[in-house]
């Protein structure tokens, strides 16, 4: 699971009132290459909240990220191959997210996540 | 499922690419899709079938809009073997290099044979374990550019719905429509305001009371493919917000036309209302 994929993912438990961003636990974490896209990385970057993907990488051991980002960084090469890498490289492969409102972990099983809930908590 | 296809739009194409077959110096024109032998199975997991090759006709039919929609973000809702994630993927792949995409089903098995058809065609999905899109709504709203669904279409009894495994994947409850009408406003949800949705319906699915419930959220509908088998009879259907309507018009209007285009709105859908009141 990519970084990208967490960054779009919120609790949706009933009762939970933004259940995001999920805390990640990792067992297991990797790095694997992904082709780099600049066009792609501007595209989305205003799709993407910036202190969540901060946070997440510093939990799986990227610290590089500038805490606060802005649109004109985009210009920048040096800050697009960090975007990259922590968004599509840095991968969680086998762990949980945990809702941060009720503790709920989401469990991670060869890089997928699993959000379904069980019938209580719809 | 299964027996003669007799009424389709685009076969010959879909057909030989899924053979993985090349035709004789055409081979570098066809647009790409998954091909059959590289598609994982699951005892547990909906093969590609007369309905998953009639959604992939009907993108295929409509690639040349696809590639003007210029996505960037794409979801597959219910993926199940990951043939039409993959085939998406593919064609749209190398000529919109900025799209993304990403993959639901609430069966943990067909979303790990997802992974592997992606993997073995080598292109890449966001791929959830997910009722619809459970855990991607919040935070996905109005973000999804395209959206594809071939949903359990098959009326059965209600127990059936819901059900673990691969029953999943077909059972639709009365009419086949429990899981399509719970579908229908989260689509809405997700879809950007330029946002399609490719559906696959039944003709005992009530395809035109369907479109009918999306024309009263706003959205003009159209058949992109239609495909009668021994046992069914497949509507594909494409939605699209009227508002910006570049679905229906957008090999017309994509491009620099769009801003003059989008000054006579009033008047068109005013006719276009009118119209469809009859």
């Amino acid at each position: 699971m990519r970084l990208l994929t967490h960054n779009m993912l919120a609790s949706n438990i009933k009762g939970v009132t933004s259940g995001y961003p999920l805390r990640i636990e990792a067992h297991q974490s990797a790095a694997k290459e992904a082709d780099f896209n600049a066009d792609f990385l501007r595209n989305v970057f205003p799709k993407i909240d910036w202190p969540a993907l901060v946070s997440a990488a510093k939990t799986l051991g990227y610290g590089d990220l500038p805490e606060e980002a802005e649109p004109s960084m985009l210009e920048s090469d040096e800050f697009l191959r960090r975007f990259h890498h922590a968004l599509l490289e840095v991968h969680v492969e086998e762990g949980a997210l945990v809702c941060p409102e009720t503790g709920r972990r989401f469990p991670v099983n060869k890089g997928i996540p699993n959000m379904l809930l069980h019938e209580d908590e719809v | 499922m299964g027996g003669a296809t007799m009424d389709c739009t685009t076969i010959d194409v879909a057909a030989v690419e899924r053979k993985g077959l090349s035709r004789p110096g055409s081979s570098k024109t066809l647009p790409r899709i998954a091909q059959i032998k590289l598609v994982s199975q699951h005892p547990e997991v909906y093969e590609p079938c007369d309905d998953s090759f009639a959604l992939v006709d009907a993108l295929l039919a409509d690639r040349a809009n696809l590639l003007l929609h210029q996505p960037t973000l794409c979801l597959e809702i219910g993926s199940g073997s990951g043939y039409v994630i993959t085939s998406l993927a593919i064609m749209l792949g190398s000529e919109t290099p900025t799209a993304h995409f990403f993959a639901t089903d609430i069966n943990p098995h067909a979303v790990e044979t997802t992974r592997k058809t992606l993997e073995a065609h080598g292109v890449h999905a966001e791929i959830i374990v997910s009722d619809i899109a459970s855990g991607l709504q919040k935070r996905l709203k109005g973000m999804m550019d395209v959206v594809v669904v071939n949903p359990p279409y098959v009326p059965t009894p209600e127990e059936e719905v819901g059900q673990e495994g691969i029953t999943a994947s077909w059972a639709g409850g009365e009419n086949g429509r429990r899981v399509i009408d719970r579908i229908l406003p989260i689509a809405d949800e997700l879809l950007s305001e330029k946002g399609w949705l490719y559906m696959v319906t039944l003709t005992e699915n009530n395809p035109s009371e369907i479109c009918q419930l999306m024309r009263e959220k706003g959205y003009g509908s159209r058949i992109i493919v239609q495909r009668s088998t021994e046992e069914e009879r497949l509507h594909v259907i494409k939605f699209w917000r009227e508002k910006g309507d570049e679905g229906k018009e957008g090999s017309k209007f994509g491009g620099s036309g769009v801003g003059s285009w989008l000054s006579q709105l009033p008047l068109l859908s005013f006719l276009r209302n009118n119209g469809s009141s009859n």
